[in-house]
């Protein structure tokens, strides 16, 4: 019911929003939504307490003949990409305060309607509910993408619509297939996630590959893989800053999310067959899109490339479908979800302050606004992965796990550390050290706001980099349950 | 049966308006006529039990109650919408007496039993829809759009009855029931001429539901037409041409499925390859929405195709008539008010957003349900026809499908591109008659409606 709640919440809230004037509609939306992250503390609460509880599930008959049921749960793995997204929509809200949107009441409610969205993708148990809510969170995203966006927009998200909606396509062929084969034994068919796990083992192995690929693709082009990322880099940056923190903080760990969830315990044979070639596309994708983020001089598109070079180390973890390969992508989706969304707030205040993102005309910030040079030091340094930050142990596992699989695969994998730090580091001595290129660029204090989001994340950064045990207690009973299915 | 005879009494009452006087009253005699025909419609459906006429001539069984009752709710709508149409012309009395008879051909085909009521069905159908595609009298395109109509139509008609010689040459029958048996009797003497005849009328059926590559009047009529015309012909008349394709075809040339299956599986390939591309293509709404539904042809008609091997209900392409009946609806409606200035591209929708926001919102449902995006009915009927296709062997067709229904979404976007995005030239409010706007509201919401609970529709047309 609790979980219901957590889909029903953002929608009410959404309709809501959509029918209040002006900008009395932020603070609603920022109210609606920090009360959905008390809700989804609570659940984490009683879910830590009691996993079995009652209360944290829900199914109702949707179509019987069809066997379609709206059912909703909660597993580790769930709870905590939930927690991520109720977590990072009040953030994603709060940074909005110091832009101006033209109908904010449409903006803040298609972000609600976002959210909704994408906790039914994560909280769904029955895999046409899934694909409705996969579907579902591309609308709204378009729309902000569409009205907000930056200039060429139209083409540009138009782009990202097609291409995802033709791997979505494809997921719901893949599905339906599965689907078809359910109910060996009753002779019911049925969408339930378990049943169709029965379904996609039973198939052989031409059978299966077909069915992972079909189901790959999808998922591959939302988070995105090499070769399926061209939409990426262009929509990031050309949606308005809530937007590419709403696309690159959650909507790329749904497609993570569905390879842990709707790919690996589906097709177990098509997964070693086919899963060393997928492996090797995410990891071409990580040195490439490592080398392409050094020479970037646009500040924000630099963050869409490594965000793809972390994708790609995500994805690698998740396909070796190891222990540590998993549980180090889970790790690591919260923490990138984190660390991507203060990165893009940073280079939105950059663009704010001083009318430019490109790092080459930027410089000495540091002698202007220490405090700011601080908090993005810390975010810098959480998205580098270092010692006693939130990446790092997702980032250690996630290596380890595919040292399992590969040392060759590791050591490539590995590269992306090294480069990471390369075009980070550097990004920041160009902005932040130096000398003031331009000595009529004045940087003032950081908006409340701004600086109270900055904070927050530091702080998450930072805790959950010294005691990360909580999340991985989870990650690590979630990740288990879902290689059981495997054996 | 009572429903046809309603409204073809309503036919004939339209007519004797102009010499009684009582053109003002006739819409609402009209819609009240409509209500009637679908509440007995409704009632012989409780009924249960089929009851036919005229020498088994015409029976109205489940399947045919179904479609009689989609065509008549989307008659219903359509004369709301329409109404306007009627008062501009000075011949309103003509215009009401051909769409009705063309309605009364539609009901025949639901449920024809015999080939001679299927030929007469498709002639009530098609003969008021040239005059009516024609009825803008000073409009070139117009004029075009009914000559066209009527030469690529009278062709087709040619075909079919040549078709239905020859069926009736080899079996001696022209009761599809009959030929039905005749075939699985002598499956193994039938001569050549019986196949000829198959394909003959898979041709002239093809071209009334107008399925590539019989499908090039279908452009440029709907574009001709005035709008409210186009709009019955992508809804009601498609509606009616489906059913009687597939009662032709699932029940009374089930025996030969082998021969036209092939066939049947080419033409739905080029439909949705050279649909699709073409429509992607067009700077006009209304040859866009043309295409569009030339491709959504070949989307029902992979519904006969998977039902033939696999005996599924015939579910599938009923909810497929209902979702894209009403969705189109909406969309014409809403076309036909924005395009009112003569402008017909894509244009005319720029900044509809803030002209008529309401509107807007509607023709972003409509498209996305013809786009068959979740929770829009469009997209439980594509799910419909992926289910159905899957447990066939044409799986190629499905990834074709897949393929070409991205390519589909390219061309719905862009309406809904050009209302929110692109900077408006006429920044006139887009003022929408109130009846209009009832239904094209009512539509909409039908639309999200029987997406989000499918399982009403779908569990009645599972029978």
């Amino acid at each position: 019911m609790l979980t219901a709640l957590l889909i029903g919440f953002p929608l009410i809230a959404s309709l809501l929003v959509f029918f209040i004037k002006g900008n009395a509609s932020r603070n609603i939306a920022l109210g609606a939504s920090v009360i959905q992250f008390a809700i989804s503390l609570a659940a984490f609460f009683m879910y830590r307490h009691n996993p079995d509880n009652a209360i944290l599930s829900f199914n109702h008959t949707w179509v019987q003949s069809l066997g379609i049921n709206f059912a909703v749960s909660l597993d580790g793995i769930s709870m905590l990409l939930v927690l991520l997204t109720t977590f990072l929509v009040p953030l994603i809200i709060l940074s909005s305060f110091k832009n101006e949107y033209e109908n904010p009441h449409s903006f803040y409610g298609l972000i609600l309607l976002m959210q909704m969205a994408l906790i039914g993708v994560f909280v769904a148990n029955d895999g046409f509910l899934f694909y409705v809510f996969w579907e579902l969170a591309l609308i709204p995203i378009y729309f902000i993408c569409l009205l907000w966006g930056g200039e060429n927009r139209g083409k540009i998200t138009f782009k990202f619509f097609v291409y995802t909606l033709l791997g979505s396509l494809f997921m719901l062929v893949g599905l339906i297939y599965l689907y078809n084969h359910t109910g060996g034994i009753t002779g019911v068919k049925s969408w339930m996630v378990n049943d169709l796990y029965e379904a996609g083992r039973s198939l052989d192995l031409k059978q299966q590959s077909a069915v992972f690929w079909m189901i790959f693709i999808a998922f591959a082009i939302k988070m995105p893989i090499f070769p399926f990322h061209t939409w990426q880099p262009d929509t990031y940056v050309n949606a308005p800053t809530q937007g590419t923190m709403l696309l690159s903080g959650i909507m790329l760990k749904m497609g993570t999310f569905g390879v842990i969830k709707w790919l690996l315990p589906v097709v177990p044979l098509g997964l070693e067959a086919w899963g060393g070639t997928a492996i090797t596309l995410s990891v071409i994708g990580i040195v490439y899109a490592s080398c392409i983020a050094i020479v970037q001089k646009d500040y924000k598109r630099l963050i869409a490339y490594s965000s793809i070079a972390h994708v790609g180390l995500i994805s690698a973890g998740i396909l070796t479908a190891t222990q540590q390969g998993v549980q180090g992508a889970v790790m690591q989706m919260l923490a990138h979800g984190v660390n991507v969304v203060g990165l893009f707030l940073i280079a939105d205040i950059l663009l704010r302050h001083t009318g430019t993102r490109e790092i080459d005309k930027l410089g000495g910030i540091r002698g202007m606004n220490g405090n700011f040079a601080v908090l993005f030091l810390i975010v810098l340094l959480g998205a580098v992965a270092l010692p006693l930050t939130n990446g790092f142990i997702g980032e250690f596992l996630l290596i380890n796990g595919v040292y399992q699989y590969s040392a060759w695969m590791a050591a490539f994998a590995g590269l992306s550390v090294i480069l990471g730090a390369v075009y980070m580091l550097r990004s920041y001595q160009g902005i932040m050290l130096g000398e003031r290129k331009d000595n009529n660029m004045a940087f003032g204090p950081l908006a409340t706001t701004d600086k109270a989001v900055l904070i927050i994340i530091c702080v998450v950064i930072i805790a959950f980099g010294v005691y990360p045990k909580p999340l991985n207690d989870l990650a690590e009973e979630g990740v288990k349950q879902i290689l059981m299915n495997l054996k | 049966m009572k429903g046809l005879l309603i409204i073809s009494g309503l036919g004939v009452l339209a007519m004797l308006a102009e010499i009684f006087r009582f053109k003002k009253l006739l819409l609402p005699i009209v819609l009240l006529g409509i209500v009637a025909a679908y509440a007995f419609n409704f009632m012989e459906w409780n009924n249960g039990f089929v009851i036919s006429y005229f020498n088994n001539m015409i029976a109205f069984d489940k399947m045919g109650i179904a479609f009689s009752g989609i065509i008549i709710a989307t008659a219903f709508f359509w004369f709301i919408l329409a109404n306007d149409y009627f008062e501009d012309e000075t011949n309103v009395v003509d215009h009401f007496a051909l769409v009705l008879f063309a309605l009364v051909g539609a009901l025949m085909l639901t449920s024809f039993k015999n080939m001679t009521t299927l030929f007469l069905g498709v002639e009530i159908m098609s003969i008021p829809l040239y005059v009516l595609a024609a009825s803008q009298k000073k409009d070139l395109k117009s004029n075009e759009a009914g000559f066209k109509y009527l030469i690529m139509g009278s062709f087709a008609s040619a075909f079919l009855l040549f078709g239905i010689a020859l069926i009736y040459g080899s079996t001696g029958s022209f009761d599809i029931m009959e030929i039905r048996q005749h075939i699985s009797a002598h499956t193994a003497e039938l001569p050549t001429f019986f196949y000829v005849g198959v394909v003959m009328m898979l041709v002239a059926m093809c071209f009334k539901v107008s399925a590539a590559p019989f499908h090039f009047w279908a452009p440029d009529v709907y574009q001709g037409s005035p709008t409210l015309i186009t709009a019955l012909m992508s809804t009601i008349v498609k509606t009616a041409a489906f059913a009687a394709f597939m009662r032709l075809f699932m029940i009374g040339f089930a025996g030969v499925s082998e021969l036209w299956t092939g066939i049947l599986a080419v033409i739905i390939a080029i439909s949705l390859v050279v649909a699709n591309f073409s429509a992607a293509m067009q700077s006009n709404v209304k040859r866009m929405l043309a295409y569009s539904s030339i491709s959504h042809a070949g989307f029902m008609l992979m519904v006969i195709l998977a039902n033939i091997r696999s005996n599924i209900s015939v579910d599938a392409i009923l909810y497929y008539s209902l979702a894209y009946s009403i969705g189109s609806i909406a969309a014409f409606g809403i076309v036909y008010n924005v395009t009112k200035g003569g402008d017909e591209s894509f244009d005319a929708f720029n900044g509809l957003a803030k002209r008529n926001p309401g509107m807007a919102l509607c023709m972003t449902v409509a498209m996305l349900s013809l786009a068959g995006i979740p929770v829009t009915s469009g997209f439980f009927a594509k799910y419909f026809v992926f289910t159905a296709m899957i447990g066939t062997s044409y799986k190629w067709l499905l990834i074709l499908a897949v393929l070409t229904s991205a390519v589909g979404a390219y061309y719905y976007l862009k309406v809904i591109i050009a209302m929110y995005f692109k900077p408006q030239q006429n920044t006139e409010p887009v003022i929408v008659e109130r009846s209009q706007v009832m239904v094209i509201t009512l539509t909409s919401a039908i639309v999200i409606a029987i997406g989000v609970v499918p399982g009403i529709v779908a569990e009645m047309f599972r029978f």
